[in-house]
């Protein structure tokens, strides 16, 4: 057993060593940790220039395409059921804070588990079958909680749980404060993004890439396929919950909304249009599809028809997203050179 | 009133024809998705869409050209082909080696405009659509009430149903389409015009949903909504059929919707459950589902 781990280690750092020479090669290390550095900058400075439930929204969200670009960029795997996630963990956060008193660091942790509990269940059987029967698989499957939410008394059905408590975080932080609300949203952001870098780069992500590669060899390798799936899987169902719950606590209500198909439809368009594959790409497509929203809803144009067209122009266009496109053009001649 | 498993005879039979009516849908829808994989790779998210736009053309024609139930029969497909046809020449040939999971994004992007412009015009509300006169009332069968209208629905799937399958198991462009399906290189080179036939395949699919959508316009209300509460049940049931086979799509689609009806007599509250219930269940005993070739 112990050699079998400690080969599979050895093999995973030869990769990961591959991996990372390429990508050294294309992009300079000190630009990306600049660019990364003025980004949190504007972002700690952002409240006082920008409506802060705006950016938020934008937060939550871009948290929400982070965490299933963990699964799609890196593991290869379309799920189109990311809604009850999002959607489930709201309800439970709002559950807990709301009816139990519980206060907002635990609501957001309670909604954490029981989103990852929902990844297992939902991961368990989607991992069965391949490409597009997964993503068939993932959203029956959340269509079927969708139902479960209509019925289920807990969630109030179409009224959803309003008027959800912020609550006093660790008992310090009073998060009726519009600016301390902020500053938590945005470290739970950094952290979650932190997280998933760290995943995708560790030698597990390199394993996940290898099967996004080419599964069959993955498996030929010796590794079991299938749990690394299911790990994945869970893993991006947990930090997606995260931002679900966060949304609950930012906006004090969970409904139906956040766990219908449209919301998994959502995040896939803001993955695709940022650059499926990348860790900036589904923050800028996250950014993009909540300002666009803002601005439609004031316009009377139905959301719907726009996000449709932005979804047939991305993927007959281009495919690899704002970022991706950024990178092949820019600095992928720059490496040739 | 004679009783079966305690419930009354009338209503156990009333549900089984609302499940076998259902039935009758999900395989027409699962048919067209199934042959328009078979031969593109590519799942047809817009399929909910295009039956949506089958039942508004059948509306609007009648609302304001005044044509009526059975022209329309023959004209909504035909439309609904002819706007698969654009499509597939104008957006998805362009897509074909590419990976097959941006045709199901395209598409779901393509549902997606199509609801949005329904609902922008037309709201969500449902709008009626009358029972043609030659087909309203109904007929006792002795044992139970008949709307004559349902059960011409259930034949017209059936005739539709297996007349799209002797179409491609029995006559000759079916069994090109067939050849295309397992190579199409080879196919090609025996000069066959395989980009035509793709075309053709796409619109057949198209129009297949599009006569569905004309044919559930009198049962349902003609709705923008339709169409997408449908295709993600339709999904599950190609789940469990498995996408190798046409009949096994057919069975399938009629078999969950007596599943669907006989749930509803017994414990209604799990009837919009079920169908994804045994898709799991199926998933668990044999992943290629019930009429799978391959995983």
């Amino acid at each position: 057993m112990s050699e079998g781990t400690s080969e599979m280690l050895e093999e995973t750092s030869d990769m990961a060593e591959l991996t990372l020479r390429e990508t050294s090669a294309r992009t300079p290390a000190w630009l990306e940790w600049t660019l990364v550095g003025l980004a949190i900058l504007a972002l700690l400075a952002a409240p006082f220039f920008v409506y802060p439930i705006f950016l938020m929204k934008m937060l939550c969200f871009a948290l929400f395409a982070c965490a299933f670009n963990l699964l799609l960029g890196y593991t290869g795997l379309l799920s189109f059921g990311h809604a009850t996630f999002f959607g489930g963990a709201a309800y439970f956060t709002a559950h807990a804070v709301k009816v139990w008193g519980w206060p907002p660091e635990a609501g957001i942790l309670l909604g954490m588990a029981g989103a990852a509990l929902l990844g297992l269940v939902m991961g368990f059987f989607a991992i069965r079958r391949q490409g597009i029967y997964f993503a068939m698989i993932t959203l029956a499957l959340s269509q079927m909680f969708f139902f479960f939410c209509v019925q289920a008394p807990f969630t109030q059905g179409e009224d959803g749980i309003q008027g959800v408590p912020r609550g006093v975080l660790l008992g310090v932080l009073d998060l009726n404060v519009s600016i301390n609300m902020y500053y938590f949203v945005l470290a739970v952001f950094l952290l979650g993004v932190f997280a998933i870098w760290r995943i995708v780069n560790s030698p597990f992500g390199m394993i996940l890439r290898s099967i996004r590669e080419n599964e069959n060899r993955a498996i030929s390798l010796g590794y079991s396929v299938a749990s690394y799936k299911l790990a994945a899987f869970i893993m991006s169902a947990a930090l997606a919950g995260l931002a679900g719950s966060l949304k609950a606590i930012v906006f004090q209500f969970a409904t139906l909304t956040d766990v219908t198909w449209q919301m998994s439809g959502e995040v896939i368009l803001m993955t695709l249009l940022g650059g499926i594959g990348t860790m900036v790409g589904p923050v800028i497509g996250a950014s993009l599809v909540v300002g666009l929203e803002n601005t439609l809803a004031t316009s009377g144009f139905p959301v719907t028809i726009a996000t449709g067209l932005i979804f047939m122009v991305c993927v007959l266009i281009f495919r690899r997203g704002i970022v991706g496109e950024l990178y092949a053009r820019v600095l992928g001649r720059a490496g040739k050179g | 009133m004679t009783m079966i498993f305690g419930i009354p005879v009338q209503a156990f039979l009333g549900q089984l024809l609302v499940g076998l009516i259902n039935g009758s849908f999900y395989a027409m829808l699962s048919l067209g998705l199934a042959v328009i994989f078979g031969l593109l790779r590519v799942i047809n998210f817009a399929h909910g869409a295009q039956y949506m736009l089958g039942a508004f053309i059948g509306y609007l024609l009648l609302t304001y050209l005044g044509i009526g139930y059975w022209p329309a029969l023959i004209l909504a497909p035909l439309i609904v082909g002819l706007f698969g046809i654009v499509v597939e020449r104008l957006a998805l040939s362009r897509l074909y080696d590419t990976d097959p999971l941006y045709g199901l994004l395209f598409t779901f992007g393509l549902a997606l405009v199509l609801e949005g412009i329904f609902r922008y015009y037309y709201g969500v509300s449902g709008n009626p659509y009358a029972v043609p006169p030659l087909l309203s009332g109904g007929t006792n069968l002795g044992f139970m009430f008949l709307p004559n209208y349902r059960g011409w629905v259930v034949v017209a799937s059936l005739i539709v149903c297996f007349g799209t399958w002797a179409l491609i198991e029995k006559t000759r462009l079916g069994s090109y389409l067939r050849a295309a399906t397992e190579n199409p290189h080879l196919v090609q080179a025996f000069g066959v015009n395989v980009p035509l036939l793709l075309t053709l395949t796409y619109g057949l699919g198209s129009a297949l949903a599009g006569l569905a959508g004309i044919l559930a316009a009198p049962v349902y209300q003609v709705s923008p909504l339709m169409g997408s509460d449908l295709i993600i049940v339709v999904f599950a049931v190609v789940v469990v059929g498995g996408m190798g086979s046409i009949l096994g799509a057919i069975v399938t689609g009629y078999m969950l919707g007596l599943a669907e009806g006989l749930t509803k007599v017994f414990y209604p509250e799990a009837s919009n459950l079920v169908v994804f219930v045994i898709m799991a269940i199926v998933l668990l005993v044999r992943p290629a589902g019930l009429f799978g070739r391959d995983a």
